[in-house]
């Protein structure tokens, strides 16, 4: 018994080393006083502090923030409307509808990329913002939809009879009872669709311009002329981001109890 | 009486099934009426209908003569208690006894004094502030029901309310359920399929079978002068005997169970051109003993089987051929003389307690 545990713990810590060494490795690397990330010549600041200097890679950020904001706003919007819809009406074709819903979720994104493309470009809309959070928001809706679908699962039909029976028309059950029911499913939701479009490189490169360009892309860019420890440094705040949101999302969960 | 609810000829079709079929029905003022009847009968349906989560195929619904059958719930002077309770979990007690005072817009504090009193009602007080995952099955049942009386509705639906409760909470309730109901004075439209609750809390009941009325009645007239076959066989237990019908004679008639046994019927229920009675007897009121009795209505049997009941003996009695009597008698399973498998007794039914659900 001890030795089948021994050789599982020994597995785990070598799945979870081939997970995360990469990463470790790159925020040692953020740390590193060389230009060269193979030697370690000593720890600094120095890159992070070329990052809040570097202007392009700060109006990217920002860039990168309002797309983000934008598309899980309209995200969840869709969304949770979406999903309810589908909950609670029965349309014909409804499975037809829903199949739908999921496909930008599977379709790669460079086919999603280049068919936005070609669509912009018919109907003339001009690239730039606009059309980056459009597209955006085509790939995160789904995700957002399936985390509140899977919370209206468990949701008791009686509980929205229940506001309508205390005199709440349908909106108002809607919005005071069945939201704060889904809240949960949102914010999931949302993080998830949040998190997406921060990282998002391929549709975006089809569908923004030269000012709406995303920090991906401008770090894309970037690595082409060659590797620079700002991307490591850059990559360590986006760690440490991502971690602190998930943290976030799970006292939610738990306040939510 | 005055009339509360009326309900015209109302019928609820799903497809090609009607769930309520053309109920006429009319519920007193201050009542305490229950919709009986096992599951799938349609009284779940009815109470939908009354509450305005379904609209009637056909016919009319008017509370106190204003017709509603258009009328979406939330227009409607009428609240439910659910069988889940559909507790908002999102909110305190306090956030959702208060729900349909927020959504009706009553003034700050009019909404504080009504909350206070309605949790003083159910005996919630100082649990204002608890989360619904906090309370207990009983709790939260007070919580479903302070949350529909503090909006004073002209009438509570209650859906099964107390089917989630254990025995004895479970009977408690009833009891306090009836209290409750007789000091509000408010109309209380009740749903269940167990037919002792019934019995214990209602004014009157309405039997349900396959989306009609079977009867209407008090406790005791449905329990005692069951209208039909169904009605005294869901209510209560009863022992249902096709019976050829001999001769009559005047106030009684003579009728055969089976091959030999004879009994003695009033004939005020029989119509003359009718030449079989199914007959119901209430298992406990065949009287059994083991020295012939000096009564009418009385014939020899022997104990197929005893079953112990806790405060009563089941005993099934093979009488002849083909019928057999369940019978209820005192448990005396502790003493010498207790009834056992295999004695020979005697069983005696008087008169009045043989009642003719149906006649052909």
């Amino acid at each position: 018994m001890a030795r089948v545990n021994a050789l599982f713990g020994g597995w785990t810590v070598l799945v979870l080393a081939f997970f995360y060494a990469p990463i470790v490795l790159l925020v040692a690397y953020s740390f590193n006083s060389s230009r060269l990330n193979i030697v370690w010549e000593g720890f600094t600041l120095k890159w992070y502090g070329m990052l809040w200097r570097d202007n392009r890679l700060i109006a990217a950020l920002e860039n990168s923030v309002l797309v983000a904001l934008a598309a899980t706003s309209l995200a969840v919007v869709v969304g949770t409307a979406g999903a309810w819809l589908i909950h609670r009406y029965r349309y014909g074709g409804i499975r037809t509808i829903s199949t739908l819903a999921f496909i930008p979720m599977v379709v790669p994104e460079i086919i999603m990329g280049i068919s936005l493309l070609v669509f912009f470009k018919t109907t003339g809309v001009a690239l730039g913002y606009g059309t980056v959070i459009i597209a955006h928001t085509t790939f995160c809706f789904p995700f957002v939809m399936a985390a509140v679908q899977a919370r209206l699962a468990g949701l008791d039909p009686s509980l929205e009879e229940a506001a309508l029976d205390l005199g709440a028309t349908p909106l108002k059950a809607f919005w005071y009872v069945i939201v704060p029911y889904l809240m949960p499913g949102i914010v999931s939701g949302a993080l998830m669709a949040f998190a997406l479009s921060m990282d998002e490189l391929i549709v975006t490169y089809f569908t923004s311009s030269s000012a709406s360009a995303t920090l991906p892309l401008r770090i894309y860019g970037m690595a082409k002329v060659g590797l620079n420890p700002m991307i490591n440094a850059l990559s360590t705040i986006f760690i440490v981001a991502t971690i602190l949101l998930l943290l976030a999302s799970e006292s939610v969960k738990r306040l939510r109890r | 009486m005055e009339t509360m609810v009326e309900l015209r000829g109302v019928t609820k079709r799903f497809g090609t099934v009607a769930a309520v079929d053309a109920v006429d029905l009319q519920i007193r003022k201050g009542e305490f009426l229950t919709l009986l009847g096992p599951s799938g009968c349609g009284k779940t349906t009815l109470l939908r209908l009354l509450a305005g989560f379904e609209m009637p195929t056909s016919g009319q619904i008017l509370i106190e003569g204003r017709d509603v059958s258009d009328t979406p719930p939330y227009r409607r002077d009428v609240n439910q208690v659910f069988q889940s309770y559909a507790i908002f979990p999102h909110l305190t007690v306090e956030g959702n006894i208060s729900f349909g005072l927020k959504m009706r817009h009553l003034p700050r504090d009019e909404q504080v004094q009504r909350v206070a009193e309605a949790t003083e009602l159910v005996s919630l007080k100082g649990l204002e502030k608890r989360w619904p995952h906090e309370l207990s099955g009983g709790q939260r049942q007070r919580v479903a029901l302070a949350r529909a009386l503090v909006c004073r509705p002209k009438v509570l639906l209650l859906d099964e309310p107390l089917s989630a409760l254990d025995a004895k909470l479970r009977h408690a309730m009833q009891l306090e359920l009836k209290h409750l109901q007789r000091q509000l004075g408010i109309t209380f439209v009740f749903v269940t399929h167990d037919q002792e609750e019934a019995l214990i809390m209602s004014d009157r009941i309405a039997v349900i079978s396959r989306g009609r009325i079977d009867q209407l009645g008090t406790a005791t007239e449905i329990y005692h002068s069951p209208a039909s076959a169904f009605t005294a066989d869901f209510i209560g237990e009863a022992n249902l005997l096709d019976s050829a019908i001999l001769a009559r004679n005047g106030v009684t008639a003579q009728v055969r169970m089976a091959e030999g046994v004879e009994v003695t019927v009033r004939a005020s229920a029989l119509r003359p051109e009718s030449t079989r009675a199914l007959l119901s007897v209430r298992p406990e009121k065949i009287y059994i003993t083991r020295t012939k009795p000096a009564k009418d209505n009385t014939f020899k049997g022997v104990i197929e089987e005893e079953v112990f009941r806790g405060a009563m003996d089941e005993l099934r009695i093979r009488v002849a051929g083909k019928l057999e009597l369940m019978a209820m008698v005192a448990n005396e399973s502790a003493h010498e003389h207790a009834w056992h498998k295999g004695d020979t007794v005697y069983c005696a039914i008087h008169t009045d307690d043989i009642v003719v659900v149906e006649q052909k």
